[in-house]
C-alpha cells in the first residue's frame, strides 16, 4: 500500500505567555495513512482531534516530532517545511474541511466553488461549470448558483463549503466535522463524494461527532485519549 | 605714465548702458543656454530704467548684443509702433547708437514681446522674446526646487496631465499663449506668451532665439536649426488658431495671425497682427515697391 | 519551543521581492532594525504592529521612497537587478512608475485631488511615456472598471468622492500598468466598516485575476486575515515573528503576537 503520510511521534502543546502557563494537546503520536484509506480520529473531548488535524495541515505548528507527507514532488516533512512549501500543498495536495465557510461579500456561490480551480490554474469557463455540477451534487438550487452566499443560512452555506472543500481532489484530505449542520440529503452527497474521492486515492484523516454517517468508509480508528493512542483495527470493515 | 594714459576719460555712462561685468555675464549666460537648448539659465538681471515685466529681460540681452552697426528693430504685440515698442527703439538706440529699422528684413536683432514676424527670419538675425514667466512647469508645480528636478529628470508627466485634463474638461487642449514645447528633444520650455500660430516658426529655424525673464532672471534659449516641438497627444494634432481665411481690413492681406476688433454693431473686423507687414502690403498695393520677403505660412498654412 | 523550519523545497522560484538586513534610524530613534523579507511571485504579504512599529517606513522603503541607512532590496525581475537602494533618482522614478504600484491609506498622498479620477491613473502612463490620449482614455477607464470604480465618474475629482471610491482611484493608478508588486499602506483604515469590506473584496478580486504580488501594511487584523497568505508581525522596528496567516493567527508563538491577537478576538 502506497503511504501518504507518516507521523512520528508528534507532540503538540501550547505555551500561554500572558498567564505563564503550558498547556499540552496531545504527546508522541505516531501513525501512517496510506493512499485511499480513511482513518477517524477518536477521543474523548479535549484530547486534540481536531488540533491534530490543525497540526498535520500546519495552522498549528508542532513542537516535536516528523510528519512526512509523500508529495509528488517527493518526501517532505511537514513539521518543518518552509511556509511558502505549505502554501503551495494547500494548493495543490492537501485539503482541508471544515464546518465553516469563510464567504465574502459580493461573491456569488459558484464563483467561491471555483476558486480552488483557478488557483490550481484551472480556466474561468471550466471552473465555473464544474463548480455548478458540485453545487447541484450537494443540493444547492441552481438560483441560488449566482447569489451571495454571506446571505445564506447555515446548512446552505455548508454545502458551498462542502462542494469548494472537495472539489479538487487532493491526495490528503483533512475532515475536520464536516456533517455537523446537514440534512440528510446533504449528508448523503457527501459521503458519496467521499467514497469518490477515497476511491481515487485520496487519504483521508476525519473527526466526526456522529461517525455512523461515514462508517462504511472508515479503515482505521485512532484513538487520540491518553494511554490509548495504539491503533485499532477494524474488522467489522472491508477494505 | 599718468592716470590718464591708463583710464578712459570719464563718460556719463557705459556703451549700451550695461556695465562691462554685466554684458560679460549675460554674453556667458547665453552662450550657456545656447549650449543647453531650452534650458533655463539664472543671471543677475541688472536694474534698467523700465520697470521689471515691460521687457527688462530682453532689454538687457539687445544691449548686450548690439554694437553701432547693428540695425535694432523692437514689436510689440506685433506693432512697431506702439508706446512700449517706439520707447525701447528708442533706448537702445540713445545709448548704444544703433541704427534702427520696421522692416523685419533689415533687422539685425529683433526684440519682440508676444510675436514672431511673419517673415522668415534667417541665420544672421537674432530673436530676442520678453518673457515674463520662463517656468513651463510653474502651474503644476509651484516649488521651483522640485520643478527644477523635473526638469533634470525630463519628469514632465505632470505637464502631459495638464493637456489631458484640458482635453477631459473642455473638449480640446485650452492652452493659448505660452504653448509648453519640447526643445532638441529634452528640455520643455514656455516659448513666451506667443500664439500657438508661432510656435511651429521656432521648430529648426534658421535663426537664433534668446528668450530672457528679467523680473524672474531666467535666460533660455533656441540655437538655429533645433527641434522645437509643441506638447501633443499623438492622436490629438496641434491647433494653430483659425486665422488662415481672415483677411486684414486695412491691408487686405489675408492668411497671418491677425488682431480682432470688436465693431459697434457686435461683430468684428480684423487687422494684421505684424503691423509692418501690413505696411509692406499696401505699398505693394499701391504699387509703391515689393519689399515683403517670403513668410512662414503660405495661404495660411504652414508648409510642413 | 517549535521546530525550525527548513528552506523551501517545494517552490524552487525565487522571491520576487528580495528585502535583506535593513536598518534605519532617525536620529536616534531606530524605526526599523535588521529587518528582512521576502515574496514569492503571486504571495500577498501581511505586515502588522501597532503604529511605530516601522512597518510603514518598511512598506515606503520597498516603494524606495525611503533609503535605509544599510541593507540591500532586490525585484526579480526583467530589466531590473542589483541593489534597489543604490538607485539614482532618475532610475528610482522609472523603477517606481512602471513596476511598483501604492496605494496610500491617505488618499491625499497619491491623488491630485484636483485632477480628474481618469487623470490620475492616466498620469502613471503619461511618465512611462504613452502619447496617445485615445490609450491613456482606455487604459485609465480599464484599470478603473477593474478596481470597481463607478465609469459615469470617470471625470469627477477625488475631492468630491467618497473615501471609499478615492481608494479605488488610488488602486486603479497602482494597477494601471500592471506592476509585478502591489504595496499597501492601511489601504481601508478611516472607511467605514462595510466600506471597507468591499474594498478588500476588490483587492482579493485583484489578486485572484491576476496574481500580483503584495505587501500590505495594517494594524488591523482582520485585513491581514482576509487577504495575506504570510504574516509578518513587526514590534519596535523589530520582526518578532513570521508564519503562514492562519499560523499566526490560530498559533501565535511569540508574547507580543498572542497579545496582539487576543486583544482582537
Amino acid at each position: 500500500m502506497t503511504q501518504v503520510l507518516e507521523i512520528q511521534g508528534l507532540t503538540k502543546g501550547f505555551s500561554l505567555h500572558h498567564l505563564g502557563t503550558e498547556i499540552g494537546a496531545f504527546e508522541d503520536i505516531s501513525f501512517n495513512v496510506a493512499a485511499g484509506e480513511f482513518v477517524l480520529l477518536k477521543g474523548a473531548n479535549g484530547a486534540g482531534k481536531s488540533t491534530l488535524l490543525r497540526t498535520l495541515y500546519r495552522s498549528y505548528l508542532p513542537l516535536s516530532g516528523e510528519i512526512r507527507f509523500h508529495s509528488s514532488h517527493g518526501l517532505i516533512d511537514l513539521a518543518c517545511a518552509a511556509d511558502v512549501d505549505i502554501a503551495h500543498l494547500r494548493r495543490t495536495e492537501i485539503g482541508f474541511v471544515t464546518q465553516f465557510l469563510t464567504a465574502r461579500p459580493r461573491v456569488s456561490a459558484e464563483a467561491i466553488v471555483a476558486e480552488p480551480l483557478r488557483l490550481a490554474g484551472w480556466d474561468s469557463d471550466a471552473a465555473l461549470n464544474k463548480a455548478r455540477r458540485a453545487l447541484e451534487t450537494f443540493g444547492v438550487k441552481p438560483d441560488l448558483w449566482a447569489a451571495y452566499p454571506t446571505t445564506f443560512s447555515g446548512g446552505e452555506q455548508q454545502k458551498v463549503n462542502l462542494a469548494r472543500a472537495l472539489i479538487l481532489p487532493q491526495k490528503l484530505l483533512m475532515l475536520d466535522e464536516p456533517t455537523a449542520s446537514l440534512d440528510v440529503n446533504a449528508r448523503g452527497a457527501l459521503v458519496a463524494r467521499l467514497q469518490e474521492l477515497k476511491d481515487q486515492g485520496t487519504a483521508m484523516i476525519g473527526v466526526f461527532h456522529h461517525p455512523d454517517d461515514v462508517m462504511h468508509l472508515i479503515d482505521r480508528v485512532v484513538d487520540l485519549t491518553p494511554e490509548h493512542t495504539e491503533i485499532e483495527e477494524r474488522e467489522d470493515v472491508a477494505l | 605714465m599718468s592716470l590718464s594714459t591708463l583710464t578712459k576719460p570719464w563718460e556719463a555712462m557705459s556703451y549700451g548702458f550695461l556695465d562691462g561685468s554685466a554684458k560679460r555675464e549675460l554674453r556667458r549666460k547665453i552662450l550657456k543656454s545656447v549650449a543647453v537648448p531650452g534650458c533655463q539659465m539664472p543671471y543677475a538681471s541688472r536694474e534698467v530704467p523700465m520697470a521689471r515685466g515691460w521687457g527688462t529681460g530682453g532689454l538687457q540681452v539687445s544691449l548686450t548684443l548690439v554694437n553701432p552697426q547693428t540695425r535694432v528693430k523692437v514689436i510689440d504685440q506685433g506693432a512697431d509702433d506702439s508706446v512700449n515698442a517706439a520707447s525701447i527703439r528708442r533706448f537702445i538706440a540713445r545709448v548704444a547708437g544703433t541704427p534702427t529699422t520696421m522692416d523685419t528684413l533689415e533687422a539685425d536683432l529683433i526684440q519682440s514681446r508676444h510675436r514672431i514676424p511673419e517673415e522668415i527670419l534667417r541665420e544672421d538675425q537674432v530673436l530676442v522674446l520678453q518673457v515674463p514667466n520662463p517656468e513651463p512647469l510653474r502651474s503644476v508645480q509651484p516649488n521651483m526646487s522640485i520643478a527644477r528636478q523635473m526638469h533634470a529628470d525630463a519628469d514632465y508627466g505632470r505637464m502631459w496631465l495638464q493637456l489631458y485634463e484640458q482635453i477631459v474638461r473642455s473638449g480640446r487642449v485650452m492652452q493659448g499663449a505660452s504653448y509648453p514645447s519640447l526643445v532638441h528633444g529634452r528640455h520643455v520650455m514656455t516659448p513666451s506668451p506667443i500664439p500657438r500660430w508661432d510656435v511651429p516658426k521656432l521648430h529648426m529655424a534658421k535663426h537664433l532665439t534668446i528668450l530672457s525673464a528679467g523680473r524672474e532672471k531666467r535666460i533660455f534659449a533656441v540655437p538655429p536649426y533645433t527641434r522645437v516641438e509643441p506638447l501633443v497627444f499623438s492622436d490629438v494634432p496641434y491647433k494653430i488658431e483659425e486665422h488662415g481665411a481672415l483677411t486684414c481690413t486695412r491691408s487686405g492681406t489675408k492668411g497671418f495671425f491677425m488682431n480682432e476688433i470688436p465693431q459697434d454693431d457686435g461683430s468684428s473686423a480684423f487687422e494684421v497682427s505684424d503691423s509692418e507687414w501690413g505696411v509692406k502690403t499696401i505699398r505693394a498695393n499701391d504699387r509703391e515697391a515689393e519689399t515683403r520677403g517670403e513668410t512662414w505660412y503660405k495661404d495660411g498654412e504652414m508648409p510642413q | 519551543m517549535t521546530l525550525m523550519l527548513e528552506a523551501p523545497r517545494i517552490v524552487e522560484t525565487r522571491p520576487l521581492l528580495d528585502v535583506k538586513g535593513v536598518s534605519k534610524s532617525y536620529g536616534h530613534v531606530q524605526a526599523v532594525r535588521n529587518v528582512s523579507a521576502h515574496a514569492h511571485p503571486g504571495e500577498v504579504i501581511g505586515i502588522v504592529g501597532e503604529s511605530g512599529s516601522g512597518k510603514s517606513t518598511l512598506l515606503r522603503m520597498m516603494n524606495l521612497e525611503e533609503i535605509p541607512d544599510e541593507g540591500s532590496y532586490t525585484l526579480d525581475l526583467p530589466d531590473v537587478s542589483g541593489n534597489l537602494f543604490k538607485l539614482d533618482r532618475f532610475a528610482r522614478r522609472m523603477l517606481c512608475a512602471t513596476k511598483i504600484g501604492i496605494v496610500y491609506q491617505n488618499p491625499h498622498l497619491g491623488l491630485l485631488m484636483k485632477h480628474s479620477s481618469s487623470g490620475n491613473v492616466a498620469e502613471r502612463l503619461l511618465v512611462a511615456g504613452e502619447r496617445s490620449f485615445a490609450t491613456l482614455r482606455q487604459a485609465a477607464t480599464d484599470a478603473l472598471n477593474a478596481s470597481e470604480f463607478p465609469l459615469d465618474r470617470l471625470d469627477a475629482p477625488p475631492i468630491e468622492l467618497s473615501g471609499g471610491m478615492q481608494q479605488r482611484v488610488q488602486l486603479a493608478k497602482a494597477i494601471a500598468l500592471e506592476p509585478a508588486l502591489l504595496l499597501l499602506d492601511e489601504p481601508t483604515t478611516g472607511l467605514d466598516v462595510s466600506v471597507q469590506a468591499l474594498v478588500l473584496d476588490t483587492l482579493k478580486r485583484l489578486q485572484q485575476d491576476r496574481q500580483i504580488t503584495m505587501v500590505i501594511v495594517s494594524h488591523d487584523l482582520g485585513v491581514i486575515r482576509t487577504l495575506a497568505d504570510r504574516v509578518m508581525v513587526m514590534r519596535r522596528g523589530e520582526v518578532v515573528e513570521t508564519g503562514l496567516a492562519d499560523q499566526i493567527f490560530q498559533d501565535p508563538q511569540h508574547p507580543y503576537t498572542q497579545q496582539l491577537v487576543h486583544a482582537k478576538l
